[in-house]
């Protein structure tokens, strides 16, 4: 199954460490927060996404299955 | 008890026959939540009298198919099927239930207005969730209002004295913040911690209240519930559409300057609720809810089902028809103000996007002044027509980027004005407004006085 990439938007400090990883899935948006790309992280960057989820200094970067999302509820 | 798996199953499908309530039962019409007359609190041997004891199954699973046949879902705002709510959260390892009554939402009155009349109702409601799940810790959280403490204070003790209780029921004051009552911040301030959301990873239902299994309902959901354990699953869909069935409190703002709290079959016209005869725009689903132009208003229903579509949602039920002469920039700019400082600050696209749309809008909301006022800001004016794109991309870059809604509702209110509000933020950027009535119209909390006390 796929995995996908989740940034846990309490803990991101916006470093922007995971953008500079990852910049094929991970961008900064004009405040410094990562924009994720949407969908499964495809084989051959599997092991960016890794070291970018061990390098995040936040700890707030997790590679979550792709289903099922924990959703955030109302 | 059912298997939970089969009940979070949307089509459920009922295996035993539910008990039939005797021909006849339960109020024919509406009002169901709130008696008729006037706003007379109704005590326990009044509730007594009209509704006999709280409808106790015995077992736990029983309740949940009922809600599933009756198609309750929740009032406070998310419309989440009532029934795969419970079935998470049955038979987990002491479960908690809270009640929801914060209430936090400025323009909403509901919620306080049945804690007030229909105290027992809801009372009735919470020990039959209770039961539901076998939960024996309950708590009600309840907008913080010392007459309102009181008040249900006294009907819990009528409830102790005649027994009616199964399990204590804790009160518990929400903290006056519009994040108070979204459920990860409620179940941080029943643990005892700050009114903060929190990333729903684990879910409420496993890890809420501090650290345990954790449902909670809105408190007009289980008012809902009450009378569906009395009269059943029909009885709640002989109002409503089939897909949204019952009724629901709505809180309206007629143009008049009238404000009521009305309950409305699901499916009631928006112009049934609203006279939109002098109305320039009307706002459905409250400060996280979206403009509609009126005379789009005037062609839909107090349903998600019809409303989706037009961008908006019934929310928790706050409708208000704007009065013609005010300008819906100018209003939405102070909304949004207010939610930007509502933010608990905790993720990075809210604290920085929610005030950067605040001012932007209120930008967009003052009309292009002479070039004297010009000067009087050092020659630079701020660019109206920058501000509205900057406002399309910020409502885009915000969504469902928090940790909680928050975001993603004041984005919605946003980009709705944005859209409604089209021809008036043209004129303004001709030094042309319509507005002719300054005064604001939407209801929000007075401002906290800054004084030197802020400061130290
Ligand atoms: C920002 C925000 C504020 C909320 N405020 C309230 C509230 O004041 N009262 C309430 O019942 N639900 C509120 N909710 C919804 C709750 O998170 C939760 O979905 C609800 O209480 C569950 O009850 P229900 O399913 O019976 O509606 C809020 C949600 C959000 C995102
Ligand atoms: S490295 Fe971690 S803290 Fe920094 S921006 Fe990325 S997710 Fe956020
Ligand atoms: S999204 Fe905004 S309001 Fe919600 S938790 Fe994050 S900072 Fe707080």
């Amino acid at each position: 199954m796929g995995r996908k990439l989740r940034v846990d938007p309490i803990a991101c400090a916006g470093h922007g460490v995971c953008a500079e990883l990852l910049p094929e899935l991970i961008s900064l948006d004009e405040w410094g927060y990562p924009i994720l790309a949407d969908g499964p992280v495809p084989q051959r960057l599997e092991r960016l996404a890794r070291r970018a989820v061990t390098d995040c200094p936040a700890l707030a970067l997790r590679l979550v299955r792709e289903k099922p999302a924990p959703g955030r509820t109302g | 008890m059912t298997s939970p798996a089969a009940l979070a199953h949307p089509r459920f499908s009922l295996t035993e026959p539910l008990p039939v309530p005797a021909p006849g039962a339960g109020p024919a019409q509406l009002p169901r939540l709130l008696p008729r007359h006037g706003a007379v609190p109704v005590r326990l041997t009044d509730h007594l009298r009209a509704y006999g004891p709280v409808p106790y199954r015995g077992r736990s699973g029983h309740l949940i198919r009922e809600a599933a046949a009756a198609g309750l879902t929740g009032r406070g705002g998310a419309a989440f099927p009532v029934h795969r709510k419970l079935a998470a959260v049955a038979g987990a390892p002491e479960p908690v239930v809270i009640g929801n009554g914060a209430e936090g939402e400025p323009a909403s009155n509901k919620d306080k207005s049945l804690l007030w009349i229909s105290p027992h109702l809801v009372l009735d409601g919470l020990q039959l969730a209770a039961e539901a799940v076998g939960s024996l810790t309950i708590g009600l959280y309840v907008h913080r209002n010392p007459r309102l403490l009181r008040h249900l204070q006294v009907a819990l003790a009528e409830r102790v004295d005649a027994r009616a209780d199964r399990a204590p029921v804790e009160l518990i004051e929400a903290p006056s913040r519009f994040l108070a009552g979204e459920a990860s911040s409620l179940a941080s301030v029943v643990t005892g911690g700050a009114a903060l959301p929190r990333l729903k990873d684990p879910r409420l239902s496993e890890r809420g209240v501090a650290g345990r299994p954790t449902l909670v309902q809105n408190v007009e959901t289980l008012a809902h519930l009450a009378l569906i354990a009395r009269y059943g699953a029909g009885w709640f869909r002989a109002v409503g559409t089939s897909a949204e069935p019952g009724s629901m409190l709505t809180t309206l703002y007629q143009a008049s300057g009238r404000a009521d709290v009305t309950e409305a079959a699901l499916g009631t016209p928006l112009a049934d609720l609203l006279s939109l005869a002098g109305a320039g725009a009307v706002l459905v689903g409250g400060y996280h809810g979206a403009w509609l132009a009126t005379p789009e208003a005037a062609g839909l229903r107090l349903s998600n089902a019809t409303l989706r579509p037009a961008g908006a949602f019934v929310g928790a039920g706050v409708l208000a028809a704007l009065p013609a002469g005010r300008c819906g920039l100018a209003e939405t700019a102070r909304v949004v103000r207010y939610l930007a400082l509502e933010s608990a600050g905790q993720c990075g696209p809210c604290f920085n996007g929610l005030p950067r749309m605040a001012a932007a809008l209120s930008v967009l909301a003052l009309p292009e002044g002479p070039r004297a006022a010009r000067r009087g800001m050092g020659g630079r004016w701020p660019d109206r027509a920058a501000a509205r794109a900057d406002l399309e991309r910020w409502t885009g870059l915000v969504e469902g980027r928090g940790a909680c809604h928050h975001p993603d509702g004041t984005a919605r209110l946003v980009r709705s004005a944005l859209r409604v509000f089209a021809a008036e933020a043209g004129l303004h950027c001709r030094g042309q407004c319509t507005g002719t009535e300054a005064r604001p119209f939407l209801p929000l909390p007075p401002e906290p006085a800054i004084d030197a006390a802020d400061w130290s």
